[in-house]
């Protein structure tokens, strides 16, 4: 299996510093716990009550000195931590100037990043080796957290404000990109991979987009999932949105009534504005990608959904639970909070 | 301290009425203690929003009824030097005295709370309640930011809504005339004509404090003269005598918290804002 | 003629002794009682109740950790799970566990009175309790609850789906019963000691109790007005917390944990004055360093209240106040070494004995001070903005809360039960259950460092692969965990039926409750009125009676 580690990776230039605090923080816990383990052991067998008979002990009261000893010593090994922990902290809350910047909005259950030339991920942040990177971030919703373990860095992710963190990125790889501030139902679920490149492979990413190699359909799949469409159209268990295999081409009923070609015009009408003729039988929670998908990749996708249209064969990623996001129905109609406090009615399950 | 035991007043589990007594004193003291942390928190909360918005929770004091507020405060003064007299009759064994005064003090209670209602209602009519359908009504003074309609707001004659009963207001004369107040501009998003632009967002935070705190000081008043009543019936019933009226003195305290209480929010919420 | 201090009651055949329990066994007797001895055999039925509410929301989500895939339980019912587990095991089990149970049962005998200053407030504080925890459970029947024990808005105030009003009044309404219980400690203490028992003659329990109590006062109604908030903006539509309407999440979180980081100092000062009492008994020696245990438990409860913003590190909180609280959550800790170093130098030429009350405060003494140690790194600013919210946090806070915290009140709970009950329970199936519990707990806990570290985030019902082995382990130690507790749950009642019956003062400890009374204690608690005239804990000087 996978070789047991005791550290996260060691991937920007504050995780070393951290491990090493870390390592300080361990070895002062380490010894005191052994030592108390040991003093305890010790006394105890030592002074161990050998019959009930014996008189009792004498008495002590006490000794001030050795209250004053340990009382001194451990407060200055707190100061110790503290002192190196707010220096490292200022450290990694004062962004340098030249760092560049990445645009994260954090929903549920999603990352959005948009990198300084306007390209933009979902999920996923690639990032060149060695460059100061400065993530602004602000939510659509509830409090998210930005996290990333190999970086050793976090920040909360705050509806109607914009928080910052920054790293530079010391190692190339692939690394987790976590929320650590529980923002519902697929809270687990809502992260993805940081990839780290060399500054010229990070610039061709920039430039390049689907790999030009790849046929419509092939780019039109990997785009089905980066893009995050996967997550809800599947074939499991409560998925949030329908399974799209077998549905291009195929009359589909309305919510509002009436029913639908699923044709070229449908299926980008619902990427543009999804609320406007929704399947029935599904909840109003797609998200809209106007203005994160060009219309070559609209193209490629229609292209991989012809693909599937004849089979009635699960997304490789069918196996997962889908993420409810009934607050981007907000979005589009800046709802009012109803009187009982609930913004969304869940469809019965 | 022996003959202490067989006072009938004595509660088993105390040595004597000293102790006894002491022990409901510092037991009501903390319990105050405890309400000034309760309130504490809600002070708390709407400090950290007046400071943020000032602007806007000016516009909120402009709309509560100001007349009616120290109305309220000249009676709950009153009602706590009528409650200090209760105790006093207490005191001297007077039960006639008690009964008067504690009736008194249930009578301006009870006004106050009128007044609330009053005031209340008229927030209710205006829909000045937060929630879904909460509107602030501009006055001349106090322009929603955004809302259409008062984009030219200068020279707009709307007249103020006036809360029910209230005193001549100036507010009132002023949008009558369409004029700016003879106020200093207050620092905030003037939009030149000594309007100032507020959120509507921002004031209804201010009056949903306002709704809380006042109504949970209403509830503290609704639940003093409850045992106020309470206290009558023991009083009509020769609980009391001049070694133990224990009870009544203890309302006091609580009587007089709930009064400091109002000290405090009568300022913070019905006069900070106003110039 | 029976000895002075021996009462008729002691050389009565045993089937025909009368004392609190069995005076009267009407419902009635009980639920009206004020009796502060029943009132602690009430509110233990019911914390024993919310135990086992958390313990089987905790098993079913250590269940679908042992694989990283969510395939076990959905995500919505997960969620509810853990936040079931957070509000009842905290709530509802460990912040009245000591002081609404031993609390109410030993702080009048210690004193030498007769009962808390205000009985009918006791039996209040039950009523309010049980009826605060049924809104609770009224909200877990019906669907439950997700936000996490911590309810962080907005998420719990617009957001979420489910029951968050009828829990949140729960905690509300509960929150009365833990102020007033206070309330009634502080007077009981203040004005009802008995003649001689001046301040620095009280057992270091009462002064444990009593800084809690002072945090319970003064904490408590603000969690309680956080709670009313939270109503008022889910059911009413202000928006305090809610960002479109100007409102601010964070400013939530300085109120939750306000109240919050007091209320951890409330679950275990109280454990920490079952320690000494125990270590004193079976080390029969008074406890090294008397004044500095008793003052330092001031200085918790006190200091306690100003370093909340440590929760707040990650949250936009800014730099200058994570440093301030950073410093003096640093501060908090030393009080807090102290008391270990001076319960380990109290076997210093003691007479030590290991029966189960002392296996579980010598567990206790090793487990929180790993507990209390990984406090320290999530203090360090740095290493929070790795740490927080991850697995680190769970573990640090089990660590203090169930090795520290339930392990006390085991030892509590067996020390003082052939007072409360005139039974002994099996000591060789509690000293088995001791170390069951003390195995199964490192193996459930332990490894949630180590997965925390590698970055696990908390409240997670799938994670990646590669941490499967460290989740596996720790299940695996939960299960062992679980077997340990359910022994307790086993051998103690069977002793109430089968049990040897207990004399007066089984350990021959010192103390009025159990040099003055019988076991269990007559309903008035002491025959003679108790006079005191010497310190706590003077074992050279023998019994108090000839």
């Amino acid at each position: 299996m996978n070789e047991f580690e005791l550290f996260p990776e060691a991937a920007s230039s504050f995780a070393g510093e951290v491990d090493l605090l870390y390592w300080f923080l361990t070895i002062v816990s380490v010894i005191f716990t052994v030592g108390i383990a040991l003093a305890l052991l010790y006394l105890g067998i030592r002074y161990r009550r050998k019959s009930e008979d014996e008189p009792a002990p004498e008495e002590i009261h006490g000794s001030n000195l050795l209250e004053i000893v340990w009382s001194v010593i451990p407060l200055i090994l707190a100061f110790v931590m503290f002192f190196w922990g707010a220096h490292l902290f200022f450290k990694m809350r004062t962004v340098p100037a030249d760092a560049m910047e990445i645009l994260v909005t954090g929903k549920q259950w999603m990352w959005k990043l948009q990198h300084p030339n306007g390209k933009r991920e979902i999920n996923n942040l690639h990032v060149p080796l060695g460059q100061p990177v400065k993530c602004t971030m602000t939510s659509e919703d509830v409090i998210h957290s930005f996290y990333v373990p190999e970086f050793r860095v976090k920040q909360d992710v705050l509806p109607g404000r914009y928080t910052q963190l920054w790293f530079t990125p010391t190692k190339i790889g692939t690394y987790h990109l976590f929320c650590a501030e529980f923002c519902g139902t697929e809270h687990s679920r809502m992260g993805g991979k940081v990839y780290v490149m060399t500054p010229s492979d990070y610039e061709s990413w920039l430039e390049g987009g689907a790999d030009a190699s790849l046929s419509p359909v092939e780019a039109g799949e990997l785009l089905f999932t980066s893009l995050g469409c996967a997550t809800c159209h599947h074939d499991g268990k409560n998925s949030q949105g329908p399974n799209l295999a077998g549905v291009f081409g195929t009359m589909q009923p309305l919510d509002s009534g009436g029913e639908i070609l699923a044709d070229e015009n449908y299926i980008k009408d619902s990427m543009m504005n999804p609320q406007g003729q929704i399947v029935r039988g599904y909840p109003k929670v797609m998200p809209s990608f106007k203005g994160m998908v060009t219309d070559a990749q609209i193209t490629q996708i229609i292209a991989y959904l012809k693909s599937i249209a004849g089979t009635e064969e699960a997304d490789s990623t069918t196996d997962e639970e889908t993420p409810e996001s009934p607050e981007s129905a907000l979005l589009n109609d800046a709802l009012e909070p109803d009187t009982t406090g609930q913004r969304y009615v869940r469809m019965e399950q | 301290m022996s003959d202490a035991h067989s006072s009938p007043y004595l509660a088993h589990h105390f040595d004597d009425m000293e102790q006894q007594s002491q022990a409901a004193s510092l037991g009501m003291w903390i319990f105050l203690a405890q309400e000034i942390m309760f309130f504490g928190g809600l002070f708390c909360g709407y400090a950290v929003y007046r400071l943020k918005f000032p602007e806007a929770f000016s516009a909120g004091s402009y709309s509560l009824a100001i007349g009616w507020g120290c109305f309220n405060t000249v009676v709950l003064i009153g009602s706590s030097l009528t409650m200090a007299l209760a105790v006093r009759s207490a005191q001297l064994g007077r039960k006639a005295g008690i009964i008067k005064w504690l009736v008194i003090t249930m009578f301006l209670g009870c006004v106050f709370l009128g007044v609330k209602v009053v005031e209340y209602s008229a927030k209710f009519e205006h829909n000045m309640i937060p929630g879904r359908h909460f509107e602030f009504h501009d006055d001349g003074k106090f322009v929603v930011a955004g809302h259409g309609d008062h984009s030219a707001a200068v020279g707009h004659d709307e007249p103020v809504h006036a809360e029910a009963g209230e005193p001549a207001d100036h507010h009132a004369a002023e949008a009558a005339h369409g004029e700016p107040t003879e106020h200093a501009e207050p620092a905030g998003e003037d939009n030149g004509h000594g309007i100032v632009e507020i959120n509507q967002g921002e004031v209804e935070l201010f009056v949903g404090f306002y709704f809380m705190m006042t109504g949970m000081h209403a509830l503290h008043m609704v639940i003093g003269v409850g045992l106020i009543i309470w206290l009558l019936v023991l009083t009509a019933k020769n609980r009391f005598a001049t070694e133990y009226y224990t009870p009544i003195e203890m309302f006091g305290l609580y009587w007089h918290f709930v009064d400091i209480v109002w000290i405090f929010l009568f300022p913070l919420l019905y006069l900070i804002g106003r110039h | 003629m029976s000895a002075p201090g021996v009462t008729a009651n002691e050389v009565a055949p045993e089937e025909r002794r009368i004392h609190y329990l069995n005076w009267a066994t009407t419902v009635k007797s009980w639920l009206l009682t004020l009796d502060h001895k029943r009132i602690c055999i009430l509110y233990l039925c019911t914390i024993t109740f919310y135990f086992l509410v958390g313990a089987v929301a905790a098993t079913l989500f250590r269940i679908e950790l042992m694989t990283p895939q969510g395939d076990f339980l959905s995500a919505e019912i997960y969620n509810k799970m853990f936040t079931m587990h957070g509000v009842a095991m905290i709530f509802f089990f460990l912040v009245p566990s000591i002081p609404a149970t031993l609390g109410n049962f030993l702080i009048p005998l210690m004193i030498g009175a007769k009962d808390v200053a205000f009985p009918r407030l006791n039996l209040l504080t039950w009523y309010l309790f049980s009826i605060g925890s049924l809104f609770a459970l009224f909200a877990i029947i019906n669907g439950g609850v997700d936000t996490g024990w911590t309810f962080y808005t907005p998420y719990s105030s617009t957001y979420a789906n489910g029951h968050v009003i009828a829990a949140t009044f729960g905690v509300f309404v509960a929150g009365f019963a833990s102020i007033l219980t206070g309330l009634n400690f502080i007077v009981t203490v203040h004005k009802m000691r008995a003649p001689g028992m001046t301040w620095f003659r009280l057992p270091l329990f009462i002064w444990a109790a009593y800084a809690t109590s002072i945090i319970m006062v003064l904490g408590t109604p603000v969690i309680a007005i956080t709670m009313l908030l939270i109503i008022a903006e889910r059911g009413l539509g202000i928006g305090i917390f809610d960002p479109a309407l100007g409102g601010d999440p964070v400013l939530f979180q300085h109120l939750f944990w306000f109240y919050s980081h007091p209320a951890v100092y409330i679950m275990i000062l109280p454990g920490f004055g079952v320690i000494s009492e125990v270590i004193a008994c079976f080390c029969r020696k008074r406890v090294f360093g008397y004044e500095f245990i008793a003052f330092s438990s001031l200085a918790i409860a006190i200091i306690g209240f100003f370093v909340w913003g440590h929760h707040l590190f990650v949250s936009s909180q800014s730099v200058y106040a994570g440093l301030i609280f950073s410093f003096l959550t640093f501060f908090v800790g030393v009080p807090t070494a102290i008391k270990i170093f001076n319960w380990v130098a109290t076997l210093y030429k003691g007479s030590v004995s290991f029966e189960t009350p002392m296996l579980y405060a010598l567990g206790f003494i090793g487990l929180f001070t790993v507990g209390g140690l990984t406090g320290l790194y999530l203090s360090t600013l740095a290493i929070d903005i790795h740490l927080h919210d991850t697995y680190f946090v769970v573990a640090h806070f089990h660590y203090v809360m169930v090795g520290g915290m339930v392990l006390a009140f085991l030892s509590g709970l067996h020390f003082w039960w052939p007072k409360m009950t005139g039974r002994i329970y099996n000591e060789t199936a509690a000293k088995f259950a001791s170390v069951i519990v003390f195995i199964g707990f490192n193996l459930t806990f332990f490894p949630q460092f180590i997965v925390g570290y590698l970055g696990m985030p908390r409240r997670y019902y799938e994670y990646p692969e590669q941490w499967q082995l460290l989740q596996l382990l720790s299940s695996a130690g939960a299960s062992v965990l679980g077997f340990g507790f359910l022994m307790v749950l086993c051998y103690l009642p069977f002793s109430l039926v089968f049990g040897k019956r207990a004399g007066p003062n089984p350990w021959r400890a010192k103390g009025l409750e159990w040099e003055e009374t019988t076991s269990p204690p007559i309903a008035h608690n002491f025959v003679k009125d108790p006079i005191v005239t010497e310190e706590a804990y003077a074992y050279t000087k023998g019994s108090r009676h000839v």
